[in-house]
Order: structure tokens, then sequence, then C-alpha cells
């Protein structure tokens, strides 16, 4: 028993030297303009750019791949920030920014599988098995992965409701 | 220009006709309590407050109905003795007629006054600290209309080591006169009320700005304060807007705040005359504010004046009381016509900071078609804080809202001088309204992401760590399964070999 434990942590420690070593002396040099553009997308990997994550999407976007309108939870912010970044013309005509949104449960139709609860990129959705799940709007991003996962279509996106404090007046109509 | 302007160098603000008059000469009336209150729970700049009673229960006139949440906020209590009948949302005073959580009160008539409340004879020997708590504890908040909570600026100024107390009977908004019915009517308590904020704030001296439109306002104050050497009171010029904080300051004291700085830092606080009754009233009899003077006035008012409303009455029954409307109104403001809020309906509830309603007639709320900035640089001139309304109007119209924010967008105190000036009818305090509330939603929607990037970082750690820990759990398992085998693999080989032994040693015996 202590020949097989002392030989397994010898071995583990050792190996685990080597990656390390391994790790400071053959990194791969990240592209300081791939992760200049990721600190610009949303960060929350949902994958609706069709890309792998938004390391994947910032990767296509340097290398010229993917055009700046390409993260639809994004919205026109982040396609303007991204298109001032890569110094590109944009066109925001095929953006349908349409504001914030949110997840939102239909209670009559959850049954309580926590498949949206695992696919949520931030923990925004409170559940356990056989309860009805609920979206702490707070940490919803509106990036509708949940949506798909849903088996009984209990999840909408909906607009986020304009509350007082967060009303804006809106601009003067142009003469 | 006349010789007081001349003589302070006021060269911006406007003068408009102040149609205060004939409503400041008439005697205040006291409004009945309605059957039913509406106090809404937003009552203060802050977090609304949380309620404290439940449905169906009976309070007395004065009882807490709701604690502050959060540093900025404050308590609101019963305008009235009766039953909570619901607790729920109602239409806001507010242009976008969105709802707020209010308290529906239930009248039962007698309108009986608490018995819990403490009356303090001499509030003088109590600390400061104790005077701010009692503030707090009665709810009172600025009545000029920023209803910022008066207990938390009292003991900022402590804290600021302010010097001098400023009070603000400028009442510069035209219609508005329910200061100056205030200060002719009850100069005695609004004085006592500024001698227990000086008190409470540290101050050494207090000056009284009025402006010299309200000559019995300036005499029945002057009177009032005669005994008491600290406060002072000073007529300044009729001008608007100086019945806002900065530029009172600039006007009674010389001194200038400096943008995104607080009147505290030049060593100066500014409370509202109304502000200080109410002080009075909640130290000498333990009064909360549920009840405030305001304007009734406007063109379309039939009998224009002074009212006593309690907080949470409709504003259909104040106008009602007024003696209704000649006309339908063509529209309905609370506050002043220059910075008040325009009401999308009369079935919304009066608020500790409303100093008026006005419902005003068609000629009086004219509505102009908005023709092209021919660049007179009127607006220029008339901007108190010394902006430049027609090119951060220009930025905003163009949709570059950091551009108009880089001119000072974030100092404009939303006055309305330059919008009032301009000849060509540009809503210019329209487009800085709404840039101001593009930019707070923007900045919001920076502070959502970071929030979002950082629980999806935390989500990725979180299952990255659980992975490790599942490895780690399983290599473990199966070490221990491993070493249970080898020692179940020695003991049978131990055995057996014993086994073998004993084999031989019994095959052996009989030899």
């Amino acid at each position: 028993m202590i020949a097989a434990s002392l030989s397994l942590t010898i071995l583990g420690a050792a190996l685990g030297l080597v990656l390390g070593i391994a790790g400071r002396f053959l990194a791969v040099e990240a592209n300081a303009r791939v992760a200049e553009l990721e600190s610009l997308l949303p960060g929350t990997n949902c994958g609706q750019c069709g890309f792998p994550g938004c390391s994947g999407a910032a990767a296509a976007l340097a290398e010229g791949h993917a055009a700046p309108t390409c993260c639809p939870p994004g919205g026109r912010a982040v396609a303007r920030a991204l298109a001032e970044k890569l110094g590109v013309s944009l066109d925001l005509s095929g953006v349908d920014d349409e504001g914030p949104k949110l997840a939102v449960v239909a209670e009559d139709l959850c049954i309580g599988c926590c498949r949206c609860v695992k696919s949520c990129p931030t923990d925004a959705i409170l559940g356990a098995p056989k309860q009805i799940h609920n979206v702490l709007r707070e940490a919803c991003t509106g990036c509708a992965a949940c949506v798909e996962q849903c088996l009984t279509e209990a999840i909408l996106i909906q607009p986020v409701p304009v509350s007082l404090p967060h009303w804006v007046m809106p601009r003067p109509a142009a003469a | 220009m006349g010789f007081m302007e001349k003589f302070f160098g006021l060269s911006w603000g406007i003068h408009p006709e102040d149609h205060k008059r004939p409503a400041a000469d008439a005697a205040v009336r006291v409004m009945p309590t309605p059957e039913r209150l509406y106090v809404s729970l937003a009552q203060h700049l802050g977090a609304p407050a949380l309620p404290a009673v439940l449905v169906g229960q009976k309070v007395a006139k004065g009882d807490l109905l709701a604690n502050p949440r959060g540093p900025v906020s404050a308590a609101i209590h019963a305008p009235t003795s009766g039953l909570v009948a619901a607790i729920g949302e109602i239409p806001a005073p507010h242009p976008s007629g969105l709802p707020v959580l209010a308290v529906t009160l239930e009248a039962d008539g007698q309108d009986a006054w608490s018995e819990a409340l403490a009356a303090c004879a001499d509030p003088f020997a109590l600390p400061p600290d104790e005077i701010s708590r009692r503030v707090a504890a009665a709810g009172v908040v600025g009545m000029g209309g920023a209803t910022f909570p008066s207990a938390l600026k009292l003991a900022s100024s402590r804290k600021a080591k302010v010097t001098t107390l400023i009070v603000n009977g400028g009442e510069c908004e035209p219609y508005l006169s329910c200061d100056d019915r205030l200060m002719r009517d009850e100069a005695g308590a609004i004085v006592d009320g500024i001698r227990l904020m000086l008190h409470a704030s540290g101050a050494k001296e207090a000056i009284a700005g009025i402006e010299d439109n309200k000559p019995e306002a300036i005499a029945a104050m002057r009177q009032a304060a005669a005994v008491h050497g600290e406060v002072r009171v000073c007529p300044i010029p009729a001008r608007y807007p100086l019945g806002s904080e900065k530029q009172l300051i600039l006007v009674l004291t010389g001194k200038e705040i400096p943008a995104g700085r607080l009147p505290g830092d030049a060593g100066v606080v500014v409370h509202n005359v109304g502000t200080a009754k109410a002080v009075h009233e909640a130290l000498r009899f333990g009064r909360p504010l549920v009840s405030r003077l305001l304007t009734v006035n406007g063109g379309a008012v039939r009998n224009p004046g002074n009212i006593v409303v309690p907080v949470g009455a409709l504003v259909e029954d104040v106008l009602a009381f007024a003696g209704g409307c000649a006309t339908e109104p063509a529209r309905l403001i609370m506050g002043g016509p220059m910075m008040g809020l325009s009401l999308p309906h009369a079935r919304v509830p009066v608020v500790k900071g409303a100093s008026g309603i006005l419902a005003l007639a068609g000629a009086e709320a004219a509505d102009h078609r908005e023709e092209a900035c021919i660049r007179c640089v009127s607006c220029v001139r008339a901007c108190p804080m010394g902006l430049l309304p027609l090119e951060m109007a220009r930025h905003v119209r163009g949709g570059d809202l950091e551009g108009a924010a880089k001119l000072g967008l974030r100092d404009c105190i939303a006055c309305g001088c330059c919008a009032y000036v301009c000849p060509a009818h540009i809503p210019l305090v329209q487009y800085f309204a709404h840039a101001k509330g593009a930019l707070a939603a923007e900045e919001r929607a920076r502070a959502r992401a970071g929030a979002a990037k950082k629980l999806a970082q935390a989500k990725s750690e979180r299952l990255a760590r659980e992975a490790r820990e599942k490895a780690e759990l399983a290599a473990r398992r199966k070490a221990e399964r491993e070493a249970a085998r080898a020692a179940e693999a020695a003991s049978s080989a131990r055995s057996a070999k014993s086994a073998a032994a004993a084999e031989t040693a019994a095959e052996g015996t009989p030899a």
C-alpha cells in the first residue's frame, strides 16, 4: 500500500514538474490583438457567432474572417467598438439591436430538467430537479444559450422591462 | 440690465414672467384628507423605501409605513389614520407614466396622530448626531424638489466641516409661491428650523437668500431672525435660476463650486426653507413629514393658491379642492414650469418633493415647431453653468453622446434657460435630458457586461475545478483500489505460502 501511494505521488509530482516547466518554456504566445478584441466581446462564450466561444471569434476577427457585426448579444455597441479597434468601416444596417434582452422561464411549461441551468454561461438560472427554474435578472445577459436546451420551449427571450429609475427620456423628434 | 445684476455681474439666467400673484397673496387653505391616499415608496432620491406594514393593518397618522433601504433613502409615514388597503403598483408622478410601488391607505376620517411621537421641549440640548437621527426618523427630504434625504446632508456637513448654511428661499421658478407663503406665515418656525440645522450641521452662520420679488417674505423673515444673530436674511435679485444650489452659493458667498464637486467642499451647505420647517416640526413636535404646502396654479385653474396637501393625495383631488379647472388643462406639471415633471394624467399622487401642481391653459403650453439653429448664441449667454448648449445639442442630435459629455453635459443642471431663450424653439434641455439618460444607460450596460464577464469566468473556473476534483477523486479511489488489491494479493500469497508450508509439514509428518 505505502509503496503504491508513494510511487504514484512521486510519478504525479515528477510529471507535474515537467508539465509546469514545459508550460513556462513552450508557452504559445497569445496574439495581443486577439486578446484586445476578446476583451471587447461579451465573454459569455454563448456561440451565437458560430465560432468556438469569444476567443475563437476574436481570433477570426483578427484574421479578417469575421465581420465586426458578428456578435448578436453585443449589438451595436460591441460592433462599433470592434470596428473602431479593427479600423474598418461599419455597416450597422444588418444588426438588429432591439436593446437589452432577458431570458424568462414560463412556469407552466417548465418541467425542472436542469438542462438550461447547465448551459447558462453566467450561472443566471436557478433550479433543482423537478422544481420550476427561475432566471436571476441581474446575471442574465440574454445570450439565448438556454433556449436551445429547453425540451418544452419554456424559455422566452424578452426585452428587459423598463423601470422608473432606468427610464430614458426619448430624443425630441428632429424638425 | 438692472443695478443688481450689474452689481453681481450676473450675465446668465433669464427673467421670465413670474405669474406668482394672485396665488401668492391668497391665504393658505388646508385640504381635508381624501378617502384614499396613495403613498409612493419612491419619494426621495436613492433607493425606494421598504414597506414596514401589512395589508389590512390599522395605522395612526405619523406611523411608519416604510423603512429606508440603503444609506441614501428615507422613511415614509402614514399621512392620516386608517387602514392599509393595498401595497402595489400605481402610476408614478413622472412623464413616463411607469408604475411605482405605493401603500394605499383607506382613511378612517379621524386623522388621529399617533401617540408614539415624542415631542422635545429643548432640542438644542440634544447632541448633533441625535438631531440628524430624529430628522432621518421623520423622513425629512429636501423640499425644494431634489428630495435628497436631509439627515444625510446634515451628517455629511458635519464631516465636511461646513461653516455656512445657506437657506434657499429663492423660489425662482415662475408660478410657484409655496416657499413665499411659508416664509410669510411661518417665519418663526423656519428660523427655529434653521437654528436647529445650524446646531446639527456644525455651521457657524446661516444666510437666507430670498429673491427681491417677495418683499413680504423678506420682511417676515427679517423680523423672525432679528433676535438671532447667527441667521442673516439676504435679498437677492429675482432671476431664474437663482434658486439653484450652485447659483445661489455663487451669488451669496462669491464661491463657485467646481464641476463634479459638492458644496460641502467649499464649506457650504444649502437647505430649502420648507426643509427648515419640516426639521422644526420633526424636532419640536416629533411629527414626521406627511403633508406639504404646495402651489396650485396655472391658467386652467379656477381658484389658484397655496394648499396644505397630505402626501399621497391624487393630483385630481387637489385640483378639485382648489376649485376645479375652468378649461381642460393643456398640460399638467408637478413642480415648476421650467424644471417640473410633465404628468401624463391627474391620477398620480402628490409626493414630498412636489412644490406645485400646474394646470396650464392652451396659450401657456403652446408647442412651437423646432427650426434650424441660427447660432445666435442666446443659449450660451443664458446658460448659468457657462456651457455651450448649441454645440452640445448638435452632438446629441448626431448621436455623439461622448462628444456632448466632453463639452460638459454632466454639469448641465437642466434649468431650461437655453430652451426658453432659443428663438428657433429648439428643445435644447430635452436633448440634454435624453443624452444624460442615454449615457447613464450606457454606463449601466458597461457595468453589466463587466459583471457578466466575471460571472462567465467564475463559471468556467468552477467547471475546471470540478473536473480536477473529480479526476483527483478518481485517482485516489484507483490508488486505494490498487492498494487494496495488492494487499489482498499479498495476504493471499502469504496464506497460500503458509498453506503450502502447512501442507509440506503435514506431508512431512507421516514420513
